[in-house]
């Protein structure tokens, strides 16, 4: 059984302007011991997806309209607010993306530290040592001092040391790290990437990372969900969702990055932007931007559909759908996505050669 | 200029270019979509709506008591108010519907008994007309100081804030010197000089009120100052006095609204406190201030007379509670878009 | 002839909180020296704290240093003064980092555009500015119809173009662009990418791109300067720099970088990034 399930999730906020579905339908798994990584751009529903898991949506407007989130078979959505806040910092933790603001500026390190250890039970002089081991276990160098220091008197890099030690204090079974290295230096990024894998061997902790760069994804994520437009477009293991990327969005994401082979000829961009959360278009919500979009594309919601070791929810994988006689050129530009880290055999025929 | 205010129709004509260009402006803020976003949060705001209402039921006595006209060549000039709410004067004190006089040892018969709704005054004055009275005061007392205090604050806390250094270092001398002085002393001082009245009090006010505003004004310029669209305005070629009203200065206007609303029901109560100190506007001005200050004897009479103070004190209240949620819905109307955005 | 010389720059801030405090300052550029050509991409790359940005900032004469000098077209840019201090301002513009703060929320994108075309007295009448406007608007891929509309109702992407735009409008021979790129999403980057490449080949222009980002660096940079603590600790061309890295310093940032092939892990590996 996996450690963290989630499925079929669906998060909506209410707006002034109507529903904005920020999360509509998505399924994934977190294994412990691993690190399963939701990759995606701003406005695809992934920030949601951690604060749902953590019950901490905004409020008003923000709520679960559905789905499941098991933590080891129990749903999270069954508990009460004072069972789900005995699991917050004991079964599941959360790292956020700016250390500035997420350490809390008149108390010192060591007390926040201390806080979640006390909260969940340990005595408030166990708490403080924990605390102090804690800080030299995440890389500072004098520990003591650090627990008397205040979180504007750390760089970026640190205070994020704090918040992970604050996270991880009391052994959680689940870390959810929502974008935790991108406001740090790419140096610091590697140290912080490192201390949480270290973590993670040492407590077999799950990891659901929240990024969107790529980068990140290739060098600590096990598996990956990639997110578009508030659904899951690829499930897929690491190594093959960068070998073989299947659904359009990875494929068009991942051939747009400037690089030095490209030096000197235009970046393949994506054309177009995404759809108003509001409005969701009824059938694939990448159609309006996809290449190689063709009749089913428009009116029909693609759902999941195993290829090889990944789910790609997009029709042109579907072997039930038929494909027009020229081929799967439908509506659409020709030709496929020219991404040099394609394979030739894959591109030609995704639904197998059959007609 | 004595002349042009003893001038009837000159007098009626400055309440009707204020309400004129309150009208105008907030008409013409609507049209920046940026404004009409907060007005439609205001909209939705059902207490900003009943704040909204109340002031406009004291601007409209306000504006009532400013505009009068004389029925002959040689009569008093009576104004609107005047005309609706003034009642025969009593002998003295009497209860809100008495039919006789209060506090004297043979009760007399009033002249005309049930018209008083909130009773007499010590000179038999009817307490609600002089309520209503106190409204003009109020108003061009919370009004007028402001035109007084911002401009003097806008300019010197805009350059201090730009300029910084030695303009800045004398801008702060200045109110930081001001500000060591107690307001309530200092403000005793400048209406001793000048002697009591309305537009001497404006003044007094005006002059000391301006400092709060300016280190406000200070502190969002500076905020400003670094961002950087200012920054790229700079590297265009704009000069300072164009980045100061081009591009600061609006910038400010949401503060500026909120914090205006918020200081001019400070400074109705600071005209309260003053006349009850005895340096308030003068006797012959109608003001809440002085209906408060006569209280004081009012209070320990026996028994006690309480309608006169408790109107007063009513009245403020209410202007005050008003434009105080109005302000904070205002700020809440304001903030959340430039937040989000 | 470089368009752009830079010898010897030095800033120091005055770091005191008070007129009667100790002295107390920070270095925070060290002895910068540097040489750009007309029509080329300088990168200059360096982490949070290495003074690249503040560098970029006293190239566009927005701050003083300390020490050195800079030779715009072979002049001296202390030397300029009234109407070529107007002029300069002309040629060299600037686009910042976050497109939001960098535009006037409470202005229009026409006045945004036209703005510089006022100060610099370009353009006829104000129909004639407001053409410029629409062309440019369209030379950066937005509608005409944005002319009206505020900043806020654009996304990032859209209103990095307007200051893009905005900086073209007086038409500059040479731009800083101070991490044009990294508050976008990866997608709109690879736009804005393109037509800063496209711009700098139909213009002429020549570019200072400040970023931390290697791989935008990679793509569009001719020469690179690594800095670090307020120094250049390496000075090459892009190539040369990538292949062969010879300060440690820029061999620890190149080992640091994430690369997007999960078979070539190197982060969870001891040493990536530290000393």
């Amino acid at each position: 059984m996996a450690l963290l399930e989630v499925e079929n999730l669906r998060t909506y906020i209410s707006t002034p302007r109507g529903i904005a579905k920020a999360v509509d339908g998505i399924s994934f798994k977190v294994e412990a011991g691993k690190t399963h990584a939701i990759v995606g751009e701003s406005g695809c529903g992934k920030s949601m997806t951690a604060l749902s898991i953590m019950q901490l949506l905004p409020e008003p407007g923000g709520y679960v309209d559905g789905g499941k989130i098991l933590l080891e078979g129990q749903d999270l959505l069954d508990l009460t607010w004072t069972q789900m806040g005995e699991r917050r910092g004991q079964d599941i933790s959360m790292i956020f993306q700016e250390p500035m603001t997420s350490l809390n500026p008149v108390f010192t390190v060591g007390n926040q530290i201390a806080e979640t250890c006390v909260t969940h039970g340990m005595s408030p002089r166990d708490a403080r040592s924990h605390a102090q081991e804690l800080l030299r276990r995440v890389g500072f160098q004098d520990p003591a001092q650090g627990l008397r220091q205040y979180p504007h008197e750390l760089s970026g890099g640190m205070r994020q040391r704090v918040m992970i030690a604050i996270a991880l204090a009391n052994r959680p079974k689940l870390l959810i790290a929502d974008e935790p290295t991108t406001a740090l230096d790419v140096t610091v990024q590697a140290q912080i990437l490192r201390l949480i894998h270290s973590f993670q061997e040492e407590f077999g902790t799950g990891v659901l990372l929240i990024t969107h760069d790529l980068g990140v994804v290739a060098e600590v994520a096990d598996t990956v969900s990639v997110m578009y437009a508030g659904e899951v477009v690829e499930d897929a293991p690491a190594t093959e969702l960068f070998k073989n990327p299947r659904h359009p969005y990875t494929r068009d994401l991942l051939a747009s990055l400037p690089s030095r082979q490209r030096r000197g000829q235009s970046l393949e961009a994506i054309p177009g932007t995404v759809p108003d959360p509001a409005s969701w278009p009824i059938g694939c919500r990448y159609a309006n931007r996809c290449r190689r979009r063709f009749a089913p594309c428009e009116t029909i919601r693609p759902t999941g559909i195993p290829v090889g070791a990944a789910r790609v929810a997009c029709h042109l994988y579907d072997p039930e759908i038929p494909v027009s006689p020229t081929g799967r050129r439908g509506l659409g530009e020709e030709g496929e996505a020219t991404s040099s880290r394609e394979k030739p055999g894959d591109a030609s025929s995704p639904t197998g050669g059959q007609s | 200029m004595e002349k042009l205010f003893a001038n009837d129709w000159f007098l009626n004509l400055i309440p009707i270019l204020v309400i004129v260009v309150l009208v105008w402006s907030i008409a013409r803020a609507r049209r920046q979509p940026l404004w009409a976003e907060a007005y439609r949060r205001l909209g939705r705001n059902k207490v900003a709506i009943g704040a909204i209402v109340v002031l406009a039921l004291y601007g409209t006595v306000a504006v009532g008591d400013s505009i009068g006209w004389r029925d002959s060549a040689n009569s008093d000039r009576k104004t609107i108010v005047d005309r609706v709410f003034s009642r025969t004067r009593e002998r003295t004190y009497s209860a809100p519907m008495a039919a006789e006089t209060n506090g004297e040892a043979i009760p007399y018969k009033l002249t005309a008994p049930g018209t008083h709704l909130l009773g007499t005054d010590s000179v038999g004055e009817d307490v609600l007309f002089r309520t209503l009275k106190g409204c003009r005061t109020a108003c061009i007392i919370g009004g007028f100081t402001t035109i007084i205090a911002l401009p003097l604050a806008l300019v010197l806390g805009l350059i201090a804030g730009y300029f910084g250094k030695i303009v800045d270092d004398t801008v702060q001398y200045v109110y930081t010197v001001m500000q060591s002085v107690p307001d309530v002393l200092l403000l005793i001082a400048i209406i001793l000089v000048l002697g009591r009245g309305l537009p001497q009090m404006c003044f007094a006010l005006g002059i000391t009120s301006w400092v709060t505003l300016c280190r406000l004004i200070r502190g969002e310029t500076l905020k400003h100052r670094d961002r950087d669209y200012v920054r790229a305005a700079k590297a265009l070629g704009a000069s300072p006095y164009r980045i100061i009203t081009k591009h600061i200065l609006p910038n400010l206007l949401p503060i500026l609204v909120i914090s205006v609303t918020l200081g001019f029901s400070g400074l109705v109560l600071a005209e309260a406190v003053l006349s009850y100190l005895g340096v308030g506007v003068g006797p012959d001005v109608g003001s809440w201030g002085n209906m408060i200050d006569g209280a004081r004897d009012e209070l320990s009479r026996n028994p006690v007379i309480w309608w006169t103070i408790t109107s007063a004190s009513l009245a403020v209240f209410g202007l005050v509670l008003a434009l105080n949620l109005l302000g904070d819905a205002l700020r809440d109307a304001i903030d959340p878009r430039l937040r989000s955005s | 002839m470089p368009i752009l010389e830079v010898k010897n720059l030095r800033k120091e801030f005055d770091l005191r909180t008070s007129f009667l405090a100790p002295k107390k300052k920070k270095v925070a550029v060290d002895d910068v020296s540097f040489n750009v050509e007309k029509g080329q991409t300088l990168a200059i790359v360096g982490e949070s704290g290495s003074g690249k940005s503040t560098v970029g900032l006293m190239v566009l004469n927005l701050l003083k240093p300390t020490s050195g000098d800079i030779l715009f077209e072979g002049r001296s840019v202390a030397d300029y003064a009234g109407a070529d201090r107007l002029k300069f301002r002309r040629s060299i513009q600037v686009v910042f980092q976050d497109p939001f703060a960098s535009l006037n929320a409470r202005m229009q994108v026409l006045e945004l555009l036209t703005e510089g075309m006022v100060i610099h007295s370009l353009g006829a009448s104000p129909a004639e500015r407001e053409d410029k406007a629409r062309d440019l608007l369209l030379r950066v891929g937005l509608p005409a119809d944005a002319l009206r509309r505020y900043p806020h109702e654009f996304s990032g992407g859209q209103r990095q173009r307007i200051a893009i735009a905005r900086a073209l409008s007086v038409q500059p021979s040479f731009l800083v662009l101070d991490e044009p790129t990294s508050a976008l999403d990866v997608s709109v980057q690879s736009h804005v990418l393109n037509l800063l490449r496209e711009l700098q080949g139909e213009f002429g222009l020549t570019y200072l791109f400040i970023t931390h980002n290697l791989g935008v660096v990679e793509y569009m940079a001719n020469d690179v300067c690594v800095m670090q603590s307020g120094k250049i600790v390496e000075h090459a061309g892009a190539e040369a720099l990538f292949d062969e890295p010879q300060h440690p310093y820029t061999q620890r940032l190149l080992s640091a970088i994430p690369s997007a092939d999960p078979t070539q892990r190197k982060l969870l590996t001891a040493g990536a990034g530290d000393v």
